[in-house]
């Protein structure tokens, strides 16, 4: 494996079909070395299926994917031997302890019996753990327990991370820890590609894919997807404000509208004046009080994209 | 539709309400008001209370100690009231899905002893707002995520209660759904409804009227998103650098930590947050970092939730 | 590809030994089925609670009376006046047999006609009721002859005289018949569920998705998973078998060597039966059932317990597609006979036959499952 490879991984109109339903359709893109790729999606969205395949599980139906130059279908053993993954789960075994843990996965990925101790206790250096390293998994809290996951599928040194909605149910201050664990594995030239559905997370990866029923609807940086949007958003402050929402959903010059508490952000469609908005709510007998331009936040651009993909 | 106003100004309020499971406080001496007719959001991680507060004031765990009344009737003392107020959609899945949409909800309306006249035409009203009318005959287990929590709270909302309370509505709905779900929780509360709910995600929490933070039980702070933000004792910067690479960002952020006034630093992306006490301590940390790392700006951002949660919440702990 | 099966195999035993429930499976339920099997499934009958009602008592009913205690399979527990009374007492439970001499028995002896007893039997029991039946007729006809010898004044044998030679189980104990046949069961019932679980456990906790993406193959899995359940079930056969001739006097009449062999064919395919299982349940708990659902029959129509002689002839011919039933003939035939493969290649034929279906079938669909 050349570790100045530029690409880590590349898809070719990637298809995954079970049946008559298509989980992943024609979905093309690349992610560079050393970068924290952002894999967006709802549930069901294509996003494990798409990770599937590039781990070697399942073979693609059509469209092809190299992951550190290693075709997919090909080469899916020698794939296994040069990826890390982590699974949402935190996929250990509970009834072992933490070293027990990291021992098991040094051995499958054939790690020396000569370097496996050394390779262990840095580990467990690295991410904080020696203290609890003869405490049973089980016994471990949430944020813990997913940085003996995170551990795990690193031990052996791997060229790409998978993370696999590795953030789900942990608390805000190890999310954030777990991040710095993320930039710090990149920093060091592991490219590390992560899925979620968290809108929020979305802001914490360098460029982002997101899918939306097997299709990629957006590839870009976080604030080229906002800038993409363009100046459409607005933010009204309305009462009533449901009644003012009520009287935006459905309008063909508005793109999507959602409340905030009690201000309501509405995307409109290009070229719309904002003082449209303001017309319109006041011949509905909504009382307007402001109506600002705002920046969308990704929450925004992916459900305008979404319907969008919807409808199209 | 419309929920009956009742006296009192407070839909929900709790009293130094406590649960402990063994030697564990779940909820400890929690001072809750919900005001009738808003959306309180409680937010937090697991096992910060939230499911054990919402099942309290649901009527199907008893609280160790303090009191808690829904629409003035107390959970212990009268049980039975308090729980006819009350329409109650568990975190997990808790509908038939081997029934059909609509054989669940009548299951749900016999259960509360309604008569057909009582439910049938509320019912159908129901189904339409929430979106479900076309799915009538379909089995609950073959709906969307979303969907299903439609029917969940269709199925809460039959008995028509004043107080909803909502565990994770939202958890694992994709974001338009989402944003369905919420529509009708606002129309809700337009009607007079409370809504009392919890959300492990901090951005939903920008959705709610008032937010209460809860933390190992407690709660840490109440109000609405902006009075939170403003209370936030910090301020917060965004640094963007010259040339972002992972290793000059990791750098960035290593040297922001290093400086005395930084409260905390977190990489976004390719942008550096650094929390810091007052604007006044800006300079210092931008000069800190621009000591090795090319900085392109330096700007005041408006702090998200989840910074004003974590200050609240104090200096992060492990795991948990 | 060795270390990662032995990495396997290490986690497998830790687990093991620190998992309750599969420890309480292994240790504690084959030696539960031993000493019940061994001890409370006895099927032979005696000392069957028996009333008289003797309406003559004179000497001659006196004798039949003895000799209805002497047979050893009835204990008498009381006396009742009549033949209601007889029958109230069965109807409480309190007897299970009566016997009811009438006034009229004296009389007929000694006029030579045929005197009558009543024996009135419990028959929802129909072990019982058969042993009783039995006995009864026998004691009938033995002392008939013995009647008719006094009443004619000379001595009468019997014109046939039948000379039992009762092969392999001379005193026709139930351990001997029992506990050949439980390491069959318990090996069946250990393997497949055993097996069942530790696939299940790791689907489950969402251990199995982190294996497939390390570079262990799908065979690798599978041995390094199974083996050590293969270990165990062969600590098991061991201390079912020293149990078995120490505490309960079973003699091991032929080869341990080929018992040992043909037990490890009858295992690769209950652990493939048990693989196959894993690929179908998502829980343990459906593990269980499914298991407990292919275990009973084989139970009842293996011929476990019940002689398959017999069964109707579609039971016995569905038996035959069950690994167990030649498992218990071989079982029982190294154990008690003493016999070799010069018997028994046929039932060791069909066990490779299954080992090697079952096996490859569960590896294929594990495989598939995998994906």
């Amino acid at each position: 494996m050349s570790a100045a490879q530029a690409v880590a991984v590349e898809t070719v109109e990637l298809t995954k079909r079970f049946g008559e339903f298509t989980a992943v359709d024609r979905v093309t893109f690349e992610v560079e070395t050393g970068e924290v790729f952002g894999f967006l999606g709802p549930n069901g969205s294509g996003k494990t299926t798409t990770i599937r395949m590039l781990c070697g599980i399942i073979p693609p139906s059509s469209g092809s994917a190299q992951v550190l130059g290693l075709d997919v279908v090909r080469d899916s053993e020698r794939i296994k031997h040069e990826i890390g993954y982590m699974s949402q789960k935190f996929a250990l075994y509970n009834d072992l302890t933490v070293r027990e843990n990291l021992s098991f996965y040094a051995r499958v990925y054939g790690v020396s019996r000569a370097e496996r101790g050394a390779r262990i206790d840095a580990m467990l250096d690295r991410f904080d753990l020696t203290a609890t390293h003869h405490t049973l998994v089980n016994d471990l809290p949430s944020g813990l327990r997913q940085r003996v996951a995170f551990a795990a599928a690193a031990i052996h040194q791997p060229s790409i991370l998978f993370l696999d909605e590795p953030t789900a149910a942990v608390d805000p201050a190890a999310r954030r820890g777990f991040w710095d664990m993320i930039y710090d594995t990149a920093a060091s030239g592991t490219t590390v590609f992560v899925t979620t559905h968290y809108m929020d997370e979305a802001e914490y990866c360098h460029r982002l894919a997101f899918m939306s029923r097997g299709k990629l609807i957006a590839y870009d940086s976080p604030a080229a997807i906002r800038q993409s949007l363009g100046a459409d958003m607005v933010e009204v402050d309305a009462t009533p404000a449901a009644a003012a929402l009520d009287a935006l959903v459905g309008q063909p010059w508005v793109r999507a509208a959602t409340l905030m508490g009690v201000r309501l952000h509405v995307m409109l469609q290009p070229g719309v004046p904002h003082e449209r908005v303001r017309e319109h709510l006041t011949s509905a007998g909504v009382t307007v009080a402001s109506v600002e331009p705002a920046t969308p936040a990704l929450e925004d651009a992916f459900v305008t994209l979404m319907t969008g993909a919807t409808a199209g | 539709m419309s929920a009956v106003q009742p006296d009192g100004a407070f839909a929900i309020h709790t009293q130094a309400l406590t649960k402990r499971f063994g030697t564990v406080a779940a909820v400890d001496r929690l001072d809750l008001d919900v005001r009738v007719g808003e959306i309180l959001g409680l937010v937090g991680p697991d096992g910060a209370g939230k499911t054990t507060t919402l099942r309290m004031l649901a009527g199907v765990i008893a609280p160790t100690a303090g009191s808690a009344t829904v629409l003035g009737f107390d959970v212990v003392g009268e049980g039975d009231r308090a729980r006819r107020q009350v329409g109650y959609v568990a975190q997990r899945f808790s509908l038939y899905g081997d029934l059909t949409v609509e054989e669940n909800i009548r299951f749900f309306a016999q259960v509360y002893g309604l008569r057909p006249s009582e439910w049938t035409t509320w019912a159908d009203e129901i189904l339409a707002f929430s979106g479900l009318a076309e799915f009538q005959k379909r089995l609950a287990d073959d709906l969307s995520g979303g969907m299903r929590q439609k029917l969940a709270l269709s199925c809460a909302l039959i008995h028509r209660p004043h107080v909803l309370l909502l565990d994770e509505p939202t958890a694992g709905v994709d974001p338009v759904s989402r944003r369905d779900l919420w529509r009708i929780l606002y129309r809700l509360q337009a009607d007079g409804y409370t809504v009392l709910l919890s959300t492990a995600y901090l951005d939903e929490a920008e959705r709610c009227h008032r937010v209460g933070f809860l933390g190992q039980g407690r709660l840490l702070a109440v109000g609405t998103p902006d009075t939170l933000r403003a209370q936030l004792p910090h301020t917060l910067v965004e640094i963007t650098l010259a040339l972002p690479t992972p290793d000059s960002l990791r750098r960035a952020r290593d040297l922001a930590r290093l400086a005395s006034v930084t409260r905390g630093a977190q990489l976004f992306g390719d942008r550096l947050h650094v929390l810091v006490d007052s604007p006044a301590d800006v300079e210092d940390v931008a000069r800190q970092v621009a000591s090795e790392v090319a900085i392109r700006q330096v700007a005041a951002t408006p702090p998200t939730l989840e910074d004003v949660f974590l200050a609240a919440r104090g200096a992060p702990e492990e795991g948990a | 590809m060795l270390e990662r099966i032995r990495a396997l195999m290490v986690k497998e035993f830790i687990q093991i030994v620190r998992d309750r429930r599969t420890l309480i499976i292994i240790l504690v339920q084959p030696m539960m089925m031993l000493f019940l099997f061994g001890y409370a499934i006895n099927t032979t009958v005696d000392h069957i609670p028996t009333v008289i009602a003797d309406q003559v008592r004179d000497q001659r009913s006196r004798d039949f009376v003895r000799a209805v205690v002497n047979t050893g399979y009835f204990d008498v527990v009381g006396d009742v006046p009549d033949a209601g009374a007889a029958r109230s007492t069965i109807d409480s439970g309190a007897a299970k047999v009566a016997f009811i001499i009438p006034p009229t028995f004296g009389a007929d002896v000694l006029a030579g006609r045929p005197a009558q007893v009543q024996a009135l039997i419990d028959g929802s029991d129909p072990n019982v009721a058969q042993t009783a039946l039995l006995t009864a007729n026998t004691l009938a006809q033995a002392r008939g002859v013995q009647l008719l010898a006094e009443s004619t004044g000379r001595s009468i044998s019997s014109p046939l005289d039948l000379r039992p030679n009762i092969l392999y189980n001379p005193g026709l104990q139930s351990a001997n018949f029992m506990i050949p046949g439980l390491i069959g069961v318990i090996l069946q019932i250990q393997a497949v569920l055993l097996t069942a679980f530790a696939v299940v456990r790791e689907r489950e906790r969402g251990t199995l998705e982190q294996l497939i993406v390390t570079p262990i193959r799908p065979t690798e899995m599978i041995l390094g998973k199974l083996l050590p359940y293969v270990a165990i079930a062969f600590a098991q056969v061991g201390a079912t078998l020293l149990i078995g001739t120490l505490w309960f006097g079973v003699p091991i009449n032929g080869s341990l060597l080929l018992l040992m062999l043909l037990s490890l064919l009858f295992l690769i395919g209950a652990l493939g039966m048990g693989l196959l299982i894993s690929t179908v349940s998502r829980t343990q708990a459906q593990a269980m059932q499914t298991t407990m659902l292919t275990v009973m029959p084989a139970f009842i129509i293996s011929g476990f317990m019940f002689p398959r002689e017999s069964m109707p002839q579609a039971i016995r011919l569905l038996s035959y597609i069950l690994p167990l039933t030649y498992f218990l003939e071989i079982l029982r035939g190294i154990i008690l006979k003493g016999i070799g493969l010069e018997y028994l290649y046929g039932q060791a034929l069909a066990l490779l036959i299954f080992a090697i279906v079952i096996a490859a079938l569960s590896v294929i669909r594990f495989h598939k499952s995998l994906e």
